[in-house]
């Protein structure tokens, strides 16, 4: 039988305020444990919660960034279930009206466009954190986390495979980052993944039994928790056996997912409008003002990318690939023009994205400064540097040896095009290659690139290279 | 001395007749003697209140006081002190020591009042009796056979036993004015969003509301302009101008428009309440007031909707007493689930039990529609019945309880008959509208009666001056019970 | 609607409150007088009427994005029944 599998997306990402979406602790990473959970965040006898606008407007980012629609009045509602890392016994959410509705984001999986339909956004606190190591058979609560921002993304179960989970995770990951509502920082925990898996033999309109995935903290992870479950299912139901809805952990040194025990009791979480925060409501003003702070979003730069720069889809896809990156280039491309731009793009792409990786920095560590990066492009586009030079100049920038003009000079760098010192050139490798001079004459093409590569190679690399194979080709054609 | 109103005792202070230390020893000392009969008070720290007396004395002496400065008041045990055991009346908290001040706390202490120390309560304010308290019993001076009243009991008991000029208190379905009217005292439950709830140990959070207990309606406004007043810290707080809710004391009132629903003078009203609160409305249309017929259709339904709502909000306020981070844990349990469950049941009393059985009930799956949305259509129902009465009145009189004072344990054993003391208060909380209890007569066993006010939202001002204007003419409120009076 | 004896049971659970055979009992009783009592909502038509979850018609209020809060460990860890390294403590947590 041939399945399909149907995949949904919840996405925890923690907004990055400074200060806890109801109280005034600080939410930076990292602190002594317990030293950021105020009198609020332990939830103390008689505290209130005060919510942070900052958390309100970067879901409202979100949500104008999606097509979403912003409801006008939401609510607040509290989620009740004990659990130790969850101070007051209930977890404050948005339940019936969230803040964000519907909306959705396009996505590439391979080269094939994709849209992924949203069904809501909500705005709810973090818990706290519950350590495992042995406190004598106790486990120890840190609530520093606890009262933490998120915003919960929610998708449609759209996705028919791990690959379009992943691509989905990866853009929306991008998007967040590129509204500068969430760090990303995956290892930290700022942006957490639940997968909902079903599966069904292909050509069924229901929905199978789905798994729900619960913190996926890594693409890879993703991926493979998926690919597992998926598998697991099949099996199952090859078997003649049925799928549990049940919640389920993934073990990534095992490679595989298990049910979680603590979450085997049915939730009954007795949702109810919290009567300590009122309506959340937001106007067309607000709105008006959000909006006008937006940046350009990555859909719109891809866009302006061909079409101002006149760059390849494949191109503008790779350069918006981050806000950050999208900047360099805007930056590096400043004032350039035609064929320079490709340049720019096959420079951010290839030497800079390289050198990047293999240290392991972001791009706004850049060594090489888009201002930088332009005046190199400068140089090859005027002639004064080959391709193959600016690789090394390139090097030497990034090595912190100085500006592009001062290491050519430096180095003798720059492109001989005289036609004299050529001509100079190319009669010596004739003078001193005579086999292949007459291979080359007796027929053999091949003979024509060795010569070329011996002038190079006497000029340093710095022989103008379509110069060199003119002059070649007219001296050994005509003898002129 | 101890028989002087804060207006008074101000005075005193003023003239340096008395000083701040002289008066909290005083009332401690009458604390000492008077209270191990009454049971009103729970935690003294004579230190603190001296300490706190002497400061009172320099600012005093430094001319930058006000009329509470050096007054000493009583906090009822919801309200967390820095430094104060708050125990809420529970097991619970028997040991737990607040870490910060509550903002109305925060607020009497700058205006210079002295904490005498804190009162007894009905566990976690829920109660209508003072019976459920950890902490046992309050009794009501007036007759140490009799109940003061709930949930602030301990309170209401201590200012009409006069172990001090005043306490604060919560008002959840009528916690203030009830025992207000059965202990012959003054009290006030100000519009909700008027006194910030940040402090106060929540029972259910859209009925709580802070309020002044004390012997006159004068010393109600006195406390009132320190207690209330925005605070950030509380979403329900209302960001509203300061205002003096002494100033329309001594307006007239002639030209009153007094609203009488006849559902306040229903079947199950005892004659002697029924008389009494005649009585004073006669005098009221003696000083110049008419009396309108309104009508409060709904109100029968006011004891269901909020026996739905509060224990409701109560199940999910509750959940925070876990054992985990303060409070009571159970010595022994074999897991963590066991911990919990032996910790709350060991924690909580029977009441308090119960009505997170009750609430958890009506928000579970497939009963929240039928019983908590139902309970808050209804709500709005009752609501609307108040503002279309204010249409025609400008206040609505009728009894505070039903009842004077009953025997301690005639109601325990049904908790249906304990939740129709509130019939007459509850309905003001689910509104959020400002309602006040004043002396009004006895019954014939010599037992206080209280008449109620309930005013249009943000009407404190207007309510105090009705109070005022009719203490007067009567001395009700200055009667005091006379065991307590040597 | 009255409850039965498994629905004071499951309620009993979710509110994590411990209670013997007995108490169950008296609880069952007690629950269903004033179940009973509330029974009177039912009558009324509400069809066309909003909830009300607050007394008064207001928007939330919003903080600015500060911090405002310092370190309170010191202050708030030794109101804790069990605590050790600066974490509370509880019976093992299974995931």
């Amino acid at each position: 039988m041939n399945w399909e599998t149907v995949i949904g997306l919840e996405v925890h990402v923690q907004l990055s305020t400074h200060s806890k979406i109801f109280s005034g602790a600080s939410t930076a990473f990292g602190a002594e444990p317990n030293a950021q959970a105020c009198d609020i965040d332990v939830a103390l006898p008689g505290v209130l919660p005060v919510l942070n606008a900052a958390a309100v407007d970067k879901a409202v980012r979100l949500g104008l960034a999606v097509g979403a629609t912003i409801n006008p009045r939401s609510i607040f509602a509290r989620k009740n279930y004990f659990y130790p890392d969850l101070p007051k016994g209930y977890q404050i959410s948005q339940y019936e009206i969230p803040v964000v509705q519907g909306g959705s984001i396009d996505i590439l999986v391979g080269e094939q466009p994709k849209t992924v339909q949203l069904t809501r956004a909500h705005l709810e606190e973090d818990a706290g954190k519950s350590l495992h190591e042995d406190f004598h058979g106790m486990t120890g609560i840190d609530l520093n986390r606890a009262g933490t921002p998120l915003l919960e993304i929610v998708s449609e179960p759209d996705m028919r495979g791990a690959a379009e989970a992943v691509a989905y995770g990866k853009a929306l990951h991008a998007l967040v980052r590129w509204l500068d509502i969430c760090d990303g920082n995956m290892q930290e925990g700022s942006f957490r993944m639940d997968a909902n898996v079903s599966v069904r033999p292909a050509g069924v309109a229901t929905l199978g039994t789905r798994c729900e995935i619960k913190n996926l903290n890594s693409f890879r992870f993703l991926e493979r928790a998926i690919d597992y479950e998926v598998r697991r299912q099949i099996e199952v139901l090859t078997d003649g056996g049925t799928i549990r809805q049940e919640t389920r952990l993934y073990d990534p040194d095992r490679d595989e997912t298990r049910a979680m025990r603590s979450k085997e009791d049915a939730h009954d979480y007795r949702y109810f409008p919290d009567p300590d925060l009122l309506p959340l409501e937001i106007d067309e003003a607000y709105l008006a003002q959000v909006r006008s702070s937006m940046p350009e979003l990555p859909a719109q730069k891809r866009e302006r990318f061909t079409s101002e720069f006149g760059l390849s889809v494949y191109d503008a896809n790779l350069l918006t690939g981050s806000r950050e990156m999208a900047d360099y280039f805007e930056q590096a491309a400043a004032g350039l023009g035609g064929q320079a731009f490709k340049l720019v793009a096959n420079w951010i792409g290839g030497a800079l994205s390289a050198r990047l990786n293999d240290e392991g920095i972001e791009i706004t560590a850049s060594k090489v400064s888009p201002v930088a990066l332009r005046a190199l492009v400068e140089r090859i586009v005027d002639g004064t540097i080959s391709g193959k030079i600016a690789r090394d100049v390139f090097d030497a920038m990034w090595s912190g040896e100085g500006q592009v003009d001062e290491i050519i000079e430096r180095r003798g760098l720059r492109q001989i095009s005289d036609s004299g010192a050529l001509d100079k050139l190319v009669d010596e490798v004739i003078a001193s290659n005579g086999s292949q001079v007459a291979d080359y004459r007796s027929g053999k093409a091949k003979a024509f690139n060795a010569l070329v590569g011996q002038v190079m190679k006497a000029s340093k690399g710095k022989a103008n290279p379509q110069q060199v194979n003119d002059i070649l080709r007219r001296k050994l054609d005509t003898g002129v | 001395m101890f028989q002087l109103s804060i207006a008074d005792l101000s005075q005193c202070l003023a003239r340096r007749e008395c000083s701040s230390v002289e008066l909290a020893r005083l009332f401690l000392e009458r604390i000492r003697t008077l209270n191990p009969g009454l049971n009103a008070v729970i935690t003294l720290d004579e230190e603190r209140t001296l300490a706190a007396a002497a400061a009172a004395d320099r600012r005093i002496a430094a001319g930058e006081s006000g009329p509470l400065t050096g007054i000493p008041i009583l906090h009822k045990d919801i309200f967390l002190a820095k430094g104060w055991r708050t125990t809420c009346g529970s097991r619970m908290l028997e040991n737990f020591i607040a870490p910060y001040d509550a903002h109305v706390v925060e607020k009497l202490d700058a205006a210079g009042m002295v904490n005498l120390g804190k009162t007894n309560m009905d566990e976690f304010a829920m109660g209508s009796s003072n019976e459920t308290s950890w902490f046992g019993p309050v009794r009501n001076p007036w007759r140490l056979s009799a109940v003061p009243g709930g949930s602030s009991g301990g309170s209401a008991s201590a200012v009409a036993a006069r172990l001090a000029p005043c306490a604060t208190g919560t008002d959840t379905g009528g916690s203030i004015r009830q025992p207000a009217a059965l202990t012959g005292i003054c009290g006030l439950k100000p519009t909700y969003g008027v006194a910030s709830r940040y402090g106060m140990i929540a029972f259910a959070s859209s009925l709580d509301q802070a309020g002044p207990m004390a012997k006159t309606a004068q010393d109600l406004a006195l406390m009132l302009n320190a207690m209330a007043g925005f605070d950030a810290r509380d979403s329900t707080s209302l960001e509203r101008e300061p205002e003096d809710y002494t100033r329309e004391l001594t307006r007239p009132i002639k030209g009153l428009r007094i609203g009488l629903p006849k559902e306040f003078f229903a079947e199950g009203v005892q004659p002697a309440v029924t008389k009494a609160v005649e009585a004073a409305i006669a005098q009221y249309r003696a000083l110049g007031a008419e009396i309108v017929e309104v009508s409060l259709p709904n109100m029968g339904l006011s004891i269901p909707v909020y026996y739905v709502l509060a224990p409701a909000e109560a199940s999910s306020n509750l959940a925070r007493f876990d054992g985990v981070r303060y409070g009571h844990r159970a010595a022994e349990y074999t897991d963590l689930t066991d911990m919990y469950e032996r910790t709350r049941a060991e924690g909580f009393g029977a009441e308090v039990r119960r009505r997170i059985m009750i609430g958890t009930y009506v928000l579970s799956h497939g009963y929240y529609d039928a019983y908590y949305i139902k309970a808050q259509r209804v709500r709005r129902l009752i609501a609307a019945d108040f503002a279309a009465a204010f249409e025609r009145c400008d206040v609505i009189m009728g009894p505070t309880s039903p009842t004077t004072a009953f025997e301690l344990g005639s109601r325990t054993d049904d908790p249906v008959q304990m939740y129709l003391c509130d019939i007459y208060t509850i309905a003001v909380n689910l509104a959020g509208l400002p309602g006040l209890s004043i002396p009004a007569g006895f019954d014939a066993a010599g037992l206080p009666v209280g008449l109620q006010l309930i005013g249009d939202y943000f009407s404190e001002a207007r309510l105090l001056n009705v109070a005022h204007q009719f203490q007067l003419a009567s001395d009700w409120h200055v009667t005091m019970p006379s065991s307590f009076a040597a | 609607m009255a409850l039965t004896h498994d629905d004071v049971c499951r309620v009993a659970r979710l509110a994590r409150l411990r209670q013997d055979e007995a108490q169950a009992q008296s609880m069952l009783t007690e629950l269903n007088r004033i179940f009973a009592l509330m029974e009177q909502m039912q009558g009324v038509d509400t069809t066309l009427v909003e909830p009300m979850s607050h007394p008064r018609d207001v928007a939330q209020r919003l903080r600015a994005d500060r911090v405002t809060e310092s370190d309170r460990r010191e202050q708030l860890l030794p109101l804790a029944p069990k605590s050790e390294n600066g974490l509370y403590l509880v019976p093992k947590v299974i995931e």
